[in-house]
């Protein structure tokens, strides 16, 4: 809402007048890391798939994921991670206070953020996008037949916005019922006090397994927003972002590759050379400043980019989200890694 | 010599007595009362018998998974599969006899100190507040005497619920009194000073401070500083409930008749020993009430800290609402912690009733 844009507009000015004190006092994060023994990860403070506690009390989620990856890179354990869970408003002056060393939190890739506040994204690790969940009651099929709707919206900045400039742009009119949590959201809908739902899309198939009945609603197909989400470091510790952005791609390529965490052993024993190259057997060995075996350390211990994904959100998990747009290049999605050599 | 003897009073008659005379005397006294009584009962008990149902009657209480919850009401095994989780948060589940240890013995103190025929009771008063943190804050913490060192990250669910309200209960008073004392003071700094700091803290909402006490903080002192953000929480507290406290004993103090501070005068006593001998103990009774307020208030404002990243009760019940496994049980999740937040905020008003009845001696 509006308050909390100003709110955290301000916080993002005193931020920005202080990066520049954070920032330097910080200096090398990789060292830091190693003499510390473990990473410390910026997460959510729970949000269904990305990072939450499971029964006990280990992180999981796409978004945890991200942080194991970097810790087997750098330490070689996927288990030497302290998570800090952040609020949304707290999570930038974390990072820029060097409370933590990477933020892998569901954050939007966006200009502001990337240019003002002394951070730089390190990739994508999940295409969101703002979507539609509406009852099948209803008949619609399309969000274009949503004229005169009375939409539910957890209150926060660019769903709203979002919102107010899709129905502008279609020429709809619209009766916006704000709640404050998601559950509550989700009850305002089951109790029927709007027709129409609206939030993340990633989040509308959480929140779909939260109604009585989740066969009575139905994710309509049209996204109305970007919401690239991705890890953020520090900006100005560029050996530090490129290890972070390289865990990632490394995910991304024994996808490409087909390697898993069962099978990397197996495949590191072939003769295909961009496999030996990514289990570090040949090619940029010390490219990063880590052990020739950083990459696979990440496939045997977290898993390529697939297994994650399926594990957390996709068939494996009670969500089941499609991998859509988040499939490999090759596959009609959006995930591209540069290769490693 | 004749001995008058009173017949035996009748017994009152038959509508005046028992469950009928009860009900004619509080129910249905006239016709006005009757209809309110029936107007109530329509509206309240159909509420209360489907609530009970969902809770009791409908409910699933055995199993490991939602594929247990096959009825309509609560699905309490989602509540008994995160039980561990809501008592210790994270805390390493090998190492949780030492919070048993804690819960237990201050179960023990509290009842002792509670328990009106305890002997050596200054003692165990003097024990409670000065070497029993000690050793409470090695036990939890670790790290010495060849326990495993537990960080304060670790902590949450009721544990960090109770580190948060009791550490802020015992602090916020002594310096809550001292406030109070210093705003009322003849000596111009001391007033100025406690006036200054009781206006400021009082005007910011907790939540602001605690949110600078754990993202601007860092950022002034640098990050090589590890300042533990539990202790930077507790300090944001203690600061906050401290300038309530000396508010709420001021409002005491100034209800003590000028007489009392005089007749203290007159005996020959000292500042500190009339303060200590005759006005603080007035004071105090008569603030009771106001001050359980203050601590029932303050109970409750622990789930603040959520907005800093600490899982305190509430906070580790919304973290397990967001388990793909267990999506959809909010409803179980927030009445459970209501009713533990309801048991302890309960506990502290009977005490406070109890305390009121025991110290009304006077007037």
């Amino acid at each position: 809402m509006l308050k909390k844009t100003h709110l955290s507009a301000a916080i993002a000015a005193v931020s920005l007048v202080l990066t520049t004190f954070g920032a330097q006092a910080e200096g090398d994060t990789l060292s830091s890391v190693k003499s510390k023994g473990f990473l410390q990860c910026g997460v959510s403070t729970g949000l269904p798939g990305f990072s939450n506690p499971d029964a006990e009390g280990n992180w999981q989620g796409l978004d945890v994921d991200v942080c194991r990856a970097v810790a087997a890179a750098v330490l070689g354990d996927a288990t030497k991670v302290k998570y800090t869970p952040l609020t949304a408003k707290e999570r930038f002056t974390a990072l820029q206070s060097g409370e933590i060393d990477v933020l892998s939190r569901n954050t939007t890739w966006t200009l502001t953020r990337d240019a003002s506040l002394g951070l730089n994204f390190a990739g994508v690790n999940y295409y969101d996008g703002q979507g539609f969940m509406v009852s099948k009651e209803l008949g619609v099929s399309s969000a274009k037949e949503l004229d005169g709707a009375a939409v539910c919206i957890q209150s926060g900045t660019t769903t709203e916005l979002n919102l107010a400039d899709y129905f502008r742009e279609n020429g709809m009119e619209y009766t916006p019922i704000v709640f404050d949590t998601s559950d509550q959201t989700v009850k305002g809908f089951e109790a029927g006090r709007c027709d129409v739902l609206t939030s993340d899309q990633s989040q509308l198939y959480a929140l779909r397994i939260k109604l009585a009945d989740p066969g009575s609603a139905m994710v309509l197909p049209e996204v109305i927003s970007k919401e690239p989400l991705g890890p953020v470091v520090r900006q100005g510790d560029d050996a530090w972002f490129n290890i972070v952005k390289w865990s990632l791609n490394a995910m991304l390529n024994a996808e490409e590759l087909g390697l898993t965490s069962a099978n990397v052993d197996e495949m590191a024993k072939g003769t295909n050379p961009n496999i030996r190259r990514l289990v570090g057997l040949e090619g940029p060995k010390e490219a990063l400043g880590l052990e020739p075996t950083w990459a696979y350390n990440i496939v045997k211990q977290v898993g390529s980019y697939a297994e994650s994904f399926e594990r957390n959100v996709g068939t494996g998990s009670p969500l089941a989200i499609d991998r859509g747009i988040n499939a490999l290049w090759n596959q009609g999605g959006f995930m591209y890694a540069p290769p490693i050599r | 010599m004749t001995v008058h003897e009173f017949k035996p009073d009748l017994a009152p008659p038959t509508s005046a007595r028992g469950v009928v005379g009860w009900l004619k005397y509080n129910l249905f006294n006239g016709p006005v009362n009757s209809i309110f009584t029936l107007l109530l009962i329509y509206l309240v008990i159909p509420p209360l018998l489907s609530a009970f149902q969902w809770i009791f009657i409908d409910a699933d209480f055995i199993g490991d998974s939602r594929d247990a919850c096959t009825s309509d009401g609560a699905c309490w095994v989602f509540i008994s599969s995160r039980f561990e989780q809501l008592i210790y948060g994270f805390y390493p589940s090998e190492e949780r006899w030492r919070v048993n240890i804690v819960f237990v013995s201050f179960a023990l103190i509290i009842a002792g100190l509670i328990w009106p025929k305890t002997p050596q009771k200054t003692k165990l008063a003097i024990f409670s507040l000065v070497i029993y943190p000690i050793i409470v804050f090695y036990l939890l913490i670790g790290d010495s005497f060849g326990l495993a060192k537990v960080d304060t990250h670790q902590w949450g669910g009721l544990m960090l619920t109770l580190t948060l309200a009791v550490v802020g209960i015992v602090a916020a008073l002594p310096f809550g009194i001292l406030l109070a004392l210093g705003r009322r003071s003849d000596m111009p700094i001391i007033r100025s000073f406690s006036t200054i700091y009781i206006e400021f803290w009082r005007a910011v909402p907790l939540i602001t401070v605690l949110f600078m006490a754990s993202v601007m903080l860092p950022l002034f002192v640098g990050s090589e500083v590890d300042f533990d953000k539990l202790m930077r929480a507790l300090i944001g507290i203690i600061m906050f409930q401290s300038a309530y406290m000396a508010e709420v004993i001021r409002g005491g103090l100034q209800a003590i008749p000028k007489g009392q501070y005089e007749a203290g005068e007159a005996l020959g006593l000292n500042y500190w020993q009339s303060t200590g001998l005759i006005i603080l103990p007035q004071a105090l009774k008569i603030t009771i009430p106001s001050i359980v307020n203050t601590f029932i208030a303050l109970f409750k404002d622990t789930s603040l800290v959520l907005i800093i990243g600490l899982f305190d009760l509430l906070a580790i019940g919304q973290s397990a609402l967001a388990d793909p496994a267990w999506l959809g049980f909010s409803t179980e999740m927030y009445v459970f912690v209501a009713f533990v937040f309801w048991v302890f905020c309960f506990g502290m008003s009977r005490y406070s009733v109890y305390l009121e009845n025991k110290l009304h001696t006077g007037h």
